[in-house]
């Protein structure tokens, strides 16, 4: 198995990370090496074994319905990189 | 499932093609804080002022489901008639937008709450059943506002993280008129169950419209397109029309259809492509490891179908049966909750059929024409009750009823009132109207003689003038047997 | 009275009880030691000036009857602190300043502690060495140039160097395990579900878990006793009775069962290694405890799985930060550029690394293959666990396979650093607690630790096993403040 650079180009995109050409080769590089010992995996038999999704003893809590979260618009805009009492702001976006 | 007399087919010179729809219908559950986080749900509030720190994806904040919106979920399965699925997994659906704080929308992906289910809908030859696939809770996203800044796109969290199910049909709708009866009967069930307020205005129920075709007669599915995020029952009908027509004329030119998303466009009644979805479509479903997998009991279920109240089918049965409507009446009357609550308050005290041709007859008119719902009509069921009782006892005609219902839509008034004050009350007493038909006989002698020499057409023409002597309120049916003794 | 900064957390604890200390001499001496020690990088923000204020003001109406009475604490820049910055050592948080307070720290200020600052760590804890954050590798105190450990490496440095009582950190994959191993302190990582998570920057959500860096393991036992807690606002905390850790704390441990996996036996283990884990065996049965040899045969697959599963939910975790509502922006032409840019510059190289691992693991096509296929594994991984468990009380490992090593050795080998991990790794993934005790040095000096791995929610039995070791170990860490001229 080997991830070729239009993979890499691939996997960029949906993280939403650009890469350049230097930066793909490396990444190739770096992963090829990561999957081949990762393969490793390929040696057990795993057919009849349930998946496991966590290791909590325990499910899902389920919470009253009631407001508590009051209007933090303050607090919550306060980090946001582009000022605006109301709203985040972003550049436009191109549908 | 009955034949289908006035099939919707799509003619084309030596074909014809049968259109194949499917919808994913999004009903936003009724509740009072967000699926994962307890903010609140209400519409209409400045922006960002109903956003916790949970909706707003900060560092280190984690989700907590609602059980309220579970058991919505779960009571809207039992109204679909579907399978309740015990165990059910949250998943996180990966992608990217400026109105999706999280990067990921909780949903369910592999394991929803809610299996196979059906609706049934009254088609004008015949029920017509429609197979539901799955319902699933999910989180709906922000708003990108766009018009509001030139270079820049605003967003508002407040929708961010409220309760979705989305609600997904089998491809068997056929026609934008069975959309049209899919939806509304959706909605009414859910509007029964209290689950969904189905207020399209407001966006607590909108549609994904998935549309292919295929020649009449053929078996396979033809590639589907799915439009995006339809908010009204009109522009489902006119997006399908839209985009099955233009279907068909591509296979008719030798085309094939991509399988692609679309948006309908409102102001120009057409479809388009977004590319711009295109590229992001590996979602990249797993299941969220800050949930457990849901888990509810056969105990917790049975308690939600206790709270299941009688849903529309079962309803018009009850109608049909017990009070002996036609089918056609018990459809419009458990059409929703408020109206079929409203014919029952009204025959508590007063005949059926009477109550049913006025509901549906003159009291739908008069509201439709001020468009208003049935829950903000000016007369009460108690009011309605008590003017049919008014005919029924030969206090009023049904003419003059009319009179009292008009007054009564200017203001809640008792009828009775209504009656007195203007004087409307049917002249019923023997005495007086022998008088006041001896007076008509009177004024009249020739014609009386006439009548009396054979001209038993003017029978008619002594009722019309009594009628008329007493302004309308004559009991017809006394005057009648008085003046046939009389004359 | 010994010099202050030199005192066990226990010893601070007894003498501001019996008013021979102030909270405030406390905080001063380990302020003014921290400052002393910026050559080691530890601190990402000091809060210090704040935090003599909050002594004093402890002192003047101070409540004793808390378990941390004016205890002065720095923390992993990890947890959110309410109003000081926290930046889990990216540049793509370098300017976010938390309205809110993890559960974890809250528990802690709630028994009486002081913030003295934020330690520093990998990026987003990734990282086995601390040479992945934004600011800089950490100093070992142990000697010059030599990495802490990752990724709580600026928490082991802190407590080794003394310019902290004691801390927290977190463990996803040996966080605080192998940097306590690598420092001669004691590290716990609790069972999954012990500590909430709220507030805790996220790196992987299902191994994820907070746990005490102490000098000992009665600070430790303190700690953990302060931090452990059901918390509603995290669904995977879990309801169960937690014990007084320090009042059941005892070092008699006879008759219990301590398991001996054979796969922990790896090719090219260093002989000091095997050493090590022969003679804490050796103290082990001098204590009156009975020694199994056990097998936990997916033992091998842990590593794999582990860059399978912590990569794959690390992806979609960290896909908030997308310079929408907090954090670095870059410029960009439209929404999908800012995103790209952002992203690209905001994060460093191995936390890409990891983004893309994790989305290749999930995209379509090969979710089966490799993200589901590793959550099978991890289903043997614990069932050998559970297995050994029918046979013994704990299990003994060294902590890590070799001492720390130099900063810039393994930093162009992601493999050969991720191998750092191995032993600790089946913890996190079958959701165990496990303790790092210091247990001897190496040929250079170096400290070597011993990892005790208990079963789920039993850590007081873990505990008493370390604090029964301890005893018997007597470990000295040989520290000079070299960096302090």
């Amino acid at each position: 198995m080997s991830i070729d650079l239009k993979t890499i180009k691939h996997i960029s995109k949906l993280s939403r990370i650009s890469v350049d050409e230097k930066k793909a080769e490396k990444l190739a590089g770096d992963l090829n090496s990561i999957f081949e010992f990762i393969e490793k995996l390929n040696e057990l038999k795993t057919d009849n074994v349930q998946p496991l999704t966590s290791v909590a003893k325990t499910t899902l809590k389920l919470r009253d319905d009631e407001v508590k979260s009051k209007n933090l618009r303050d607090q919550i805009i306060k980090n946001s990189p582009q000022e605006n009492e109301d709203y985040f702001v972003v550049p436009k976006v191109i549908e | 499932m009955s034949k289908d007399k006035s099939e919707y087919l799509i003619n084309r010179k030596d074909n014809q093609y049968e259109v194949v729809i499917g919808l994913e219908v999004h009903a936003q559950v009724t509740s009072e804080s967000k699926l994962f986080s307890t903010s609140s749900t209400k519409f209409g509030a400045e922006p960002n002022t109903q956003v916790s720190l949970v909706d707003a994806a900060l560092p280190g904040m984690l989700p907590v489901i609602n059980e309220y919106c579970v058991k919505q979920a779960i009571k809207t399965g039992i109204g679909l008639k579907a399978k309740i699925n015990k165990r059910s997994v949250f998943d996180r659906k990966n992608y990217f937008y400026a109105d999706l704080p999280q990067g990921y929308q909780i949903s369910q992906f592999k394991d929803p709450i809610v299996g196979e289910g059906k609706v049934i809908l009254d088609m004008p030859d015949g029920q017509k059943e429609v197979g539901i696939e799955r319902l699933h809770l999910e989180q709906d996203a922000g708003k990108s506002i766009h018009d509001l800044d030139p270079k820049n796109t605003f967003v508002d969290l407040n929708r961010s993280g409220v309760a979705l199910m989305e609600i997904v049909s089998k491809p068997d709708l056929r026609s934008p008129d069975e959309v049209n009866a899919y939806v509304k009967k959706l909605r009414s069930i859910m509007r029964y169950l209290g689950t969904c307020d189905g207020n399209m205005q407001e966006g607590s129920l909108r549609a994904d419209v998935n549309v292919s075709v295929r020649k009449k007669g053929t078996k396979e599915f033809g590639t589907r397109c799915e439009i995006k995020n339809v908010n009204s029952i009109k522009f489902m009908q006119m997006a399908i029309e839209y985009e099955a027509n233009r279907q068909v004329d591509l296979i008719e030119d030798g085309h094939s259809i991509d399988q692609e998303t679309r948006l309908f466009d409102t102001k120009k009644n057409e479809t388009r492509s977004m590319r711009s979805k295109e590229d992001a479509h590996d979602y990249r479903y797993f299941p969220d490891p800050d949930l457990l997998p849901l888990e509810v009991s056969d105990d917790f279920i049975e308690k939600l179908k206790l709270e299941i109240p009688e849903l529309p089918d079962e309803k018009k049965k009850r109608f049909i049966e017990k009070f002996k409507l036609s089918p056609y009446e018990a459809t419009i009357l458990v059409s929703d909750n408020e109206t079929s609550n409203y014919f029952e308050n009204v025959i508590k005290k007063s005949d059926v059929k009477l109550a049913t041709n006025w509901i549906i007859g003159e009291l739908f008119a008069a509201l439709n024409e001020k468009n208003l719902e049935i829950t903000e009509s000016p007369i009460s069921a108690g009011n309605l009750s008590k003017l049919i009782n008014l005919i029924k006892d030969g206090t009023i005609s049904g003419k003059i009823a009319k009179t009292v219902f008009e007054h009564m839509m200017e203001g809640d008034k008792d009828p009775k009132k209504i009656v007195e004050e203007k004087g409307l009350k049917q002249e019923s007493d023997p005495k007086a109207l022998e008088a006041l038909i001896d007076k008509v006989i009177d004024d009249n002698r020739e014609k009386a003689t006439e009548y009396k020499s054979g001209k038993v057409k003017l029978f008619g023409f002594f009722v019309g003038q009594v009628m008329k002597v007493s302004g309308g309120k004559a009991n017809p049916q006394l005057v009648n047997e008085i003046l046939k003794k009389k004359l | 009275m010994s010099e202050i900064t030199k005192q066990s957390l226990s010893e601070l604890i007894k003498n501001i009880k019996d008013k021979k200390l102030s909270s405030t001499e406390v905080t001063k001496a380990f302020v003014e030691r921290s400052e002393k020690s910026k050559k080691l990088n530890a601190y990402v923000t000091e809060d210090f000036s704040a935090a003599i204020d909050k002594a004093k003001k402890f002192d003047e109406n101070p409540n004793l009857d808390l378990k941390l009475p004016g205890i002065p604490m720095a923390v992993k820049d990890l947890f959110c602190t309410k109003n000081v910055k926290t930046t889990a050592g990216s540049k793509i948080l370098n300017n976010f300043i938390p309205t809110y307070e993890s559960t974890v720290t809250q528990n802690i200020w709630n028994e009486g502690a002081i913030l003295l600052g934020k330690l520093n760590c990998d990026e987003f804890a990734m990282g086995s060495s601390n040479e992945t954050s934004f600011f800089g590798c950490v100093q070992n105190p142990i000697d010059k140039d030599l990495v802490p450990g990752g990724s709580s490496g600026g928490s082991s440095s802190a407590v080794a160097a003394q310019l902290t009582p004691i801390t927290v950190g977190t463990d996803t994959g040996g966080s605080i395990r192998q940097p306590a191993s690598f420092t001669g302190i004691v590290g716990l990582k609790p069972t999954y579900g012990s500590c909430s998570r709220y507030g805790i920057v996220a790196f992987a959500s299902s191994l994820d878990q907070a746990g005490p860096m102490a000098q000992n393991v009665r600070d430790c036992a303190l700690l953990h006793e302060v931090i452990s807690s059901y918390d509603e606002k995290d669904s995977t905390s879990i309801d169960f009775k937690r014990n007084n850790y320090v009042k059941e704390l005892t070092n008699n441990i006879k008759g219990k069962k301590i398991g001996i996996p054979k796969e922990y036996r790896v090719d090219a283990m260093p002989k000091e290694i095997e050493d090590l884990w022969k003679k804490g065996i050796d103290y082990v049965k001098d204590c009156g405890a009975e020694i199994i040899d056990i097998s936990l045969p997916h033992t091998n697959y842990a590593l794999p799985t582990y860059y399978i599963v912590a990569p794959a939910e690390a992806s979609s975790n960290l896909a908030r930060y997308d310079g929408v509502k907090y954090g670095f922006r870059a410029d960009g032409e439209n929404l999908i550029d800012m995103y790209e840019k952002t992203r690209s510059e905001g994060f460093g190289a191995e936390v890409q690394r990891r983004i893309m691992i994790g989305t290749y693991v999930l995209s379509s096509g090969y979710y089966d293959a490799y993200y589901l296929k590793a959550q099978k594994v991890r289903k043997l991984i614990k069932n050998d666990f559970d297995e050994a468990y029918k046979k013994v009380d704990a299990i003994l490992t060294p902590s890590t396979p070799s001492s720390a090593f130099k900063i810039g050795e393994k930093t162009n080998d992601p493999v050969s650093m991720y191998l750092n991990d191995i032993f600790t790794v089946p913890v996190n993934l079958a959701g165990l607690p496990g303790i790092s005790i210091p247990a001897g040095h190496d040929a250079k000096g170096y400290p070597l630790g011993l990892q005790i791995i208990g079963k789920a929610f039993d850590e007081q039995n873990l505990l008493n096993i370390a604090y029964a070791m301890e005893e018997k170990i007597n470990f000295k860490n040989k520290i000079t403040d070299w960096w302090i001229k």
